[in-house]
């Protein structure tokens, strides 16, 4: 009897199921059209770096609430879960790692400076997400091949593109002013290290004659530049390169400006002409030689102006170096979701490898994921002098992409990477 | 090693009135932070490990007091007056019941401390670097002293700490508070049967060392960044200071800040990646040579 009832009751349980299935189905089709497509943003939302990734999320949200407006992939909106790490790269690691089993995330804007760049890195090469790095500048993330796998894409400046252009405009800077005693002073680690020993690098590669009588390496995050600045005092030096940057930088050319060491020295800032130290600057002095980080007049058109009255309104701020680099991402996931029309990870990475679009943060109107390395170029790099007041660094002098493109390839192949 | 720049400098007097006049500074503001630290500890019996979030707050109540003023001596007087009471407050409602309590207790409500400080200033501040920047009427150009650099604010920062030192120096020493706040360091029971509010004077001397971390917080403001965690690694200097000088004698603090000023200053130049490191050296060496430190009392 029990077998009987058992057996009658499965079957029209089985029959019900099934039936209702029938119905059902093309809602659930239609359900599962309008799940949103979920991407994961691990960033660094507190500390003494908070204000950047805040600034990353804040422009990636004004990009996908254009896209959302716009109708999304065929009605499907992109939900951002942003995560703060604390800049600790295990954390990163471990957010990333959520945001795809736990959370559902189908894609990874990794808003990371390149120490959590690497770790998030790492987990995405093993779980096939498609990633864009947004934030990591560090010349090897794309540049060694080793790196390098199908569903990482970088979307930052790089740092070999940066000391390029720095290296050529400082040279024709020492070339005018017979600049040939130089000195440096940048944090202790492996950016500070890396980047001032390429700009060193691409110096001497333009003026051979440059002599580098002095360096001295104030630990990140240093409260006090004294000892620092009293050593680049007893140097001498006719220049000063520096990738100090942030707080550090404002506190060090806080202290540079009652020593009058920037008097007599011509002081080269690549991390300088960012809103968020420009306007820290208590006495900004005039003719400092920085590169740009994020200005609303460099590349001076009416999209990028825009962009920033738009920021500015909406946050009552202004963008940084990572707000443009995290809006180009979205507007470059963006634009692959459209063109693929479906969110198949294979064929969005494919359609982003050397995708063009056009960006008001390109040299010339564009940028472009190249495909050998997957990596951003064409973005816009200038070097300018500082004045103390809004614009805040005027004579701006656009890098030449193509003497970029073929140092870069000379140092690629003079590491085995090309 | 650089130790031929080192001899250089040593041997031209530009580079000695800059290197000596910028360790000075550097020492004399250390000295602030380190001297209530180890006042607290001598008297207290307290390892203050929130020392440095009074620093720290010092700073951000002078950049509120000079935004609504814009008087650097109103802003000073706002820092240490602020975390003064702030201090008080600590004392009274936190720090007072675990007076005799093991190391480890008093670091978790030391680090408790820490946690909120540092959360409230997010909140009034914003987690944001912020910049006071020096003020007009002290950005002066430097003073050239036989060709060496004394900047016109460092100056100013040297006098104000020496007379706070001065004072302080003062007031331990030469007033019958000061008397009264030494018997209390040596025999507590005694100085309480003898009449005198001992909880009275622990939240006093607690609220004097609190105010000496906010005066030095305040007057480096306008060369210092004010963030939130600044204080941590002026605590990490101002316990060298401590362990180098003996823990709880004021002028084992100055002699050994004043060392580390010039080491740092001089280190810069002989041996500038080794600066942090040598520091730790002078420490161990101290420990090992004179484990109660400089100027410290035998089994202190």
């Amino acid at each position: 009897m029990a077998q009987q009832r058992n057996t009658g009751l499965g079957r029209r349980a089985l029959l019900g199921a099934a039936g209702a299935a029938a119905l059902a189905s093309p809602n659930i089709a239609f359900g599962q059209s309008r799940q949103p497509i979920k991407v994961g943003v691990p960033t660094i939302l507190s500390g003494r770096v908070a204000q950047l990734g805040i600034s990353s999320r804040n422009a990636m949200q004004m990009e996908v609430e254009r896209f959302n407006a716009a109708g999304g992939l065929d009605g499907r909106m992109i939900e951002l879960i942003v995560r703060d790490s604390r800049g600790t790269p295990a954390e990163a690691a471990r957010l990333a790692r959520e945001m795809i089993s736990s959370d559902g995330c189908e894609f990874i804007l990794d808003c990371e400076p390149s120490s959590g760049g690497f770790a998030v890195h790492e987990v995405v090469r093993e779980t096939g997400t498609v990633t864009l790095h947004v934030n990591s500048e560090t010349s090897s993330l794309s540049a060694d091949p080793r790196q390098r796998f199908w569903n990482a894409f970088r979307v930052a400046r790089q740092g070999i593109h940066d000391s390029i252009a720095g290296g050529a405009y400082a040279a024709s800077v020492v070339r005018a002013r017979n600049l040939r005693r130089w000195m440096t002073v940048s944090p202790d680690y492996a950016y500070g290290r890396d980047t001032t020993a390429e700009f060193l690098e691409y110096l001497r590669h333009f003026v051979p004659e440059v002599q580098v009588v002095g360096e001295t390496w104030p630990r990140l995050f240093q409260p006090d530049y004294t000892e620092n600045i009293t050593r680049l005092s007893q140097g001498r030096p006719q220049a000063i390169y520096s990738c100090l940057w942030a707080g550090d930088l404002v506190t060090f050319m806080e202290q540079a400006s009652i020593f009058g060491l920037l008097a007599n020295t011509q002081f080269f800032g690549v991390n300088l002409a960012d809103y968020t130290t420009l306007q820290q600057i208590r006495n900004l002095p005039r003719g400092a030689h920085s590169g740009n980080r994020y200005l609303r007049n460099f590349p001076d058109v009416p999209g990028n102006r825009e962009f920033a009255a738009e920021y500015n309104r909406r946050f009552n701020t202004f963008p940084t170096n990572w707000s443009w680099q995290s809006a180009t991402a979205v507007r470059l996931l963006t634009t692959a979701l459209r063109e693929v029309g479906g969110t198949s990870p294979r064929a969005v990475a494919e359609k982003l490898r050397g995708m063009t679009i056009e960006s008001p943060f390109g040299a010339d109107g564009r940028v472009t994921m190249r495909a050998e390395d997957q990596t951003l170029v064409g973005y816009a790099i200038g070097w300018g002098t500082t004045i103390s007041a809004d614009p805040f660094v005027e004579n701006m002098q656009t890098a030449d992409w193509n003497t970029i493109f073929r140092l870069e390839a000379e140092w690629k192949r003079a590491k085995g990477w090309l | 090693m650089e130790l031929n720049e080192l001899l250089d400098c040593v041997s031209t007097l530009s580079c000695v009135v800059t290197q000596v006049s910028a360790g000075l500074t550097i020492g004399m503001l250390l000295f602030l932070v380190a001297s209530g630290l180890t006042l607290i500890f001598g008297v207290l019996g307290l390892v203050n490990f929130a020392h440095g979030s009074f620093y720290m707050v010092g700073a951000y109540l002078a950049l509120a007091g000079y935004g609504a003023t814009g008087s650097f001596i109103v802003a000073v007087a706002f820092g240490a007056l602020g975390v003064a009471v702030l201090g008080l407050l600590c004392e009274r409602l936190l720090l007072s019941r675990i007076y005799g309590a093991d190391v480890l207790m008093q670091l978790l409500v030391c680090y408790a401390i820490v946690l909120i400080l540092d959360d409230v200033v997010k909140i009034v501040w914003g987690a944001d670097f912020l910049s006071m920047g020096v003020p007009d009427s002290l950005r002066q150009p430097p003073f050239i002293v036989a060709g060496g650099i004394i900047p016109y604010f460092y100056a100013i920062l040297f006098l104000v700490t020496a007379a706070i030192a001065l004072l302080l120096a003062w007031g331990m020493g030469r007033t019958r508070f000061g008397r009264t706040v030494r018997a209390a360091a040596v025999n507590p029971a005694m100085v309480a049967a003898l009449g005198v509010n001992t909880t009275a004077l622990y939240a006093v001397v607690f609220a004097i060392g609190a105010m000496l971390a906010g005066a030095a917080g305040a007057l480096s403001a306008p060369i210092r960044s004010v963030v939130p965690g600044a204080g941590v690694s002026i605590l990490i200097e101002s316990f060298i200071v401590t362990v180098i000088g003996g823990m709880g004698s004021i002028g084992g603090a100055l002699a050994a800040s004043l060392i580390i000023g010039l080491t740092r200053s001089f280190g810069s130049i002989g041996f500038p990646l080794f600066v942090e490191g040598m520091m730790f050296v002078i420490m161990a060496l101290v420990l090992l040579l004179k484990p109660s430190g400089l100027a410290g009392r035998r089994g202190a």
